[in-house]
């Protein structure tokens, strides 16, 4: 972009200030007309809130063909975050990736992907029909954990699938490792394949010094930020971003398949609000982020037993990156599995955390958070250890099962099915998924074989109280599979 | 001139103190700090526009926050107080010979500041020999500390705010690994009249409860706190409050108190019945 904005703008958040002052009359929707309608909710959210609960119109643009105070928005984001352009998505991260994985893949065509995706990116290609080739990604055996894909496993995948239309990386996963970017999208060019990243724990990459390369930075074609997760905007808004070789009014076009055409004016004016925020004071802000984090775990490593890792991880490949503000740590030595102690801050320590499972928890840390919170989470640590320690014998790490694809997600979902007790289904092709959630990350997808191993994975799963997701019977005792 | 202070009890109930003049104004990292020169209390220290201490009622907070275990628990050597920046729990400390080292953990350096000028009635003790001020995070301070406190005094300001962690369950968990096998810890507990209050009250009461073997509540009157009417939490490993009070050997220090006495002491512990029954809700 030649021209250079003012980050000091959020013409979004201007145009509902002004458009407050006006006191228009409505009479379109919403119904409940300012709140006036809806007293009970109004006294909740309060008068300012609800005030601009509003309908796109003329002086406030509209979210499905923007052309005045969204596009600014829109503008002003693509510059913040170094992109070509910026799409605000109102549909959460999943949307924007969804969004994504749509504008790069048809049906049929093949998309090159880490088996620890997000669910969104498998829902993405039951939507479409494409084909998942799955890059196995290394395990860390101590943390039980998958870690980013190597170069020459990448390479191996391209070589194997040279009709591949896609490359998609998470930057970061959840646990804050990165792969080497750069040079994922240097093989996706060269090969005639578009890179996408799910950057949706990877807002802060594009403000903070010393963080990972961000995508748009590494040169990728598309990305899904989630601003409401590190960046502070409301929950549920998020960012599509695009590079120069994306069609962006092809992109606009897929969005609007499943876009509402309704797009709240809170989540929209958050993400505005956010961006100029972070745009203006993003670096200051994740500095503190980052040294917040570092304090955290040097003491919880001080406390004994737990292993809170960081930088030592990286190695180069497999770990080309590490995410300093992600605040993980491993519990196995303590002889308590992640979801344990998750559960016990939540319960006997009334702290919530981002989430646990077999081997590790997650906090999630951002900008909102002060000193004084962390010291309560690394006291209430020291004294889970103190109270819950036992011995680790018998406790399950967390193995990554290598998925044996046996049909497409799209083709799997549909197909006739039939529903099992799941400890009768081993040996057969799973139809939909199953999860543990958060983190989201399928252990079953559509249109994969159920081993052995899986099934003995999930019921450890359930027994140690990891919530499941996924399947149509919500207690998870039945399975739907190919007949 | 008519000044008037008020501090809101709840949002329809205020106290309100005339004031001469006000002395002091700063907002530290933490709270902001008022010190007032009022007309009927003296000097009042104000965090967050909240009175933590008047001159005219301190000497009720800090007797029976410092005498009830200290009459109880004749080993006493070594204690640590948390919060306190005035120094007035320090100051009825320093009146025992017996205690040989006091801790103070106070993560506002401009509380001490600000008191040490204005109110050196309270503050006068911060520099005997056998105090060491520590400006820190309590939580942290406590983590590293383990069988090494005979008493923790827990002089925290209201559970919303900078000292909310200072009602967990972390805290006290941490407090409990701090104190030796027969420690006390002393925690001034709220008001139990109005109902965010007593709610608070009943949360922290319920932590300590489940962390300690012996849990009990006691109370005293107090002008300038919500309702007048002040609770005291006294949790211990070994010491029963009033079955191993040792009226005599207290007596024959001859330290002479306003509130405290060894008859009053065990009548704090006889609570009216609607409290006694919310502490038996949450003791479970």
């Amino acid at each position: 972009m030649s021209v250079i904005l003012d980050q000091n703008r959020a013409p979004i958040h201007e145009a509902l200030e002004k458009f407050r002052q006006m006191r228009v009359v409505p009479f379109d929707v919403p119904g409940h007309k300012r709140g006036r309608g809806n007293p009970e909710l109004t006294e909740f959210l309060g008068q300012r809130c609800v005030s601009i609960d509003v309908n796109s119109m003329k002086p406030l643009d509209n979210l499905c063909h923007p052309v005045s105070v969204i596009r600014e928005a829109e503008q002003l984001a693509a510059q913040a975050f170094g992109a070509a352009e910026a799409f605000l998505m109102v549909g959460g991260t999943t949307s924007s990736v969804q969004s994504m994985v749509l504008t790069a893949c048809k049906r049929g065509d093949k998309i090159i992907l880490p088996r620890n995706v997000h669910r969104s990116v498998i829902n993405a290609l039951i939507l479409c029909g494409a084909v998942p080739v799955y890059v196995n990604p290394e395990v860390d055996r101590r943390l039980g954990i998958s870690l980013g894909m190597k170069r020459e496993q990448v390479e191996k995948a391209i070589n194997e699938h040279p009709d591949a239309v896609a490359i998609l990386v998470n930057n970061p996963t959840y646990y804050g490792v990165c792969s080497d970017l750069r040079e994922i999208v240097r093989l996706a060019h060269s090969h005639g394949m578009l890179c996408l990243a799910d950057e949706a724990h990877g807002t802060h990459f594009y403000f903070g010094k010393n963080f990972p390369v961000s995508a748009m930075e590494a040169g990728a074609d598309m990305a899904a930020v989630s601003m409401h997760k590190s960046g502070g905007s409301l929950t549920q808004s998020s960012f599509l971003l695009a590079g120069p070789n994306v069609n962006a009014g092809y992109v606009r076009q897929i969005i609007n398949l499943t876009q509402t055409t309704s797009g709240s004016y809170l989540l929209m004016s958050s993400l505005d609000i956010s961006r100029r925020n972070l745009a203006l004071r993003g670096e200051e802000i994740f500095s503190q982020v980052s040294r917040i984090a570092e304090y955290a775990r040097d003491e919880i490593n001080s406390i004994g037993g737990y292993y809170a890792f960081g930088r030592e991880m990286i190695n180069g490949d497999s770990v080309f990156d590490f995410d300093p503000v992600k605040l993980s740590v491993h519990t196995l030595d303590i002889g308590l599995a992640g979801i344990e102690v998750y559960d016990l801050l939540r319960d006997d320590y009334d702290i919530q955390i981002e989430f646990g499972d077999i081997g590790n928890i997650l906090a999630y840390l951002s900008i909102g958070d002060r000193m004084s919170e962390v010291e309560r989470l690394v006291s209430a640590l020291a004294e889970i250890r103190r109270l819950h320690q036992r011995d680790k014998t018998g406790m399950l790490s967390q193995e990554y099962i290598p998925p044996q694809v046996i049909a497409s997600p799209q083709e799997s979902f549909y197909a006739d099915k039939t529903s099992l007790p799941i400890m009768e289904t081993e040996g057969m092709v799973c139809s939909e998924f199953v999860m543990c959630y958060p983190p989201g990350i399928p252990i079953l997808a559509p249109g994969e074989k159920i081993t052995k191993d899986i099934l003995n994975y999930i019921s450890y799963a359930k027994e140690k109280g990891c919530s499941m997701t996924g399947p149509e019977d919500p207690e998870i005792e039945y399975l739907n599979v190919l007949k | 001139m008519d000044i008037w202070f008020s501090e809101k009890h709840t949002p329809d109930v205020k106290l309100s103190l005339r004031i001469d003049r006000q002395l002091f104004s700063k907002e530290s990292d933490y709270q902001r700090i008022d010190i007032f020169e009022s007309c009927e209390f003296g000097r009042v220290l104000s965090l967050d526009g909240n009175i933590m201490l008047t001159e005219r009622d301190a000497f009720i907070y800090n007797e029976m926050i410092v005498h009830v275990p200290m009459a109880v628990h004749k080993g006493i050597r070594k204690v640590l107080v948390i919060g306190a920046g005035d120094g007035g729990v320090v100051k009825e400390l320093t009146r025992y010979s017996r205690i040989k080292k006091i801790d103070l953990v106070e993560m506002d350096s401009m509380v001490v500041e600000a008191c040490r000028q204005y109110l050196p009635g309270n503050a006068c003790q911060l520099d005997d020999e056998r105090v060491f001020i520590h400006y820190e995070n309590a939580l942290k301070f406590i983590r590293y500390k383990e069988n090494e406190y005979d008493l923790i005094i827990v002089d925290s300001s209201d559970p919303y705010g900078p000292s909310e962690g200072l009602f967990t369950k972390e805290f006290y968990g941490i407090c409990y690994k701090a104190l030796r096998d027969d420690g006390i810890m002393v925690n001034q507990q709220g008001s139990p009249f109005y109902k965010q209050d007593a709610d608070a009250m009943q949360r922290s009461h319920k932590r300590i409860a489940n962390t300690f073997p012996i849990s009990r509540v006691y109370q005293a009157h107090i002008p300038t706190y919500a309702a007048g009417y002040w609770l005291f939490g006294f949790a211990s490993k070994k010491y029963h409050p009033i079955d191993d009070l040792d009226t005599e050997s207290w007596n024959e220090l001859h330290l002479r108190t306003k509130y405290y006495t060894t008859r009053l002491h065990k009548g704090a512990f006889y609570l009216p019945a609607f409290l006694e029954e919310m502490l038996e809700e949450v003791e479970g």
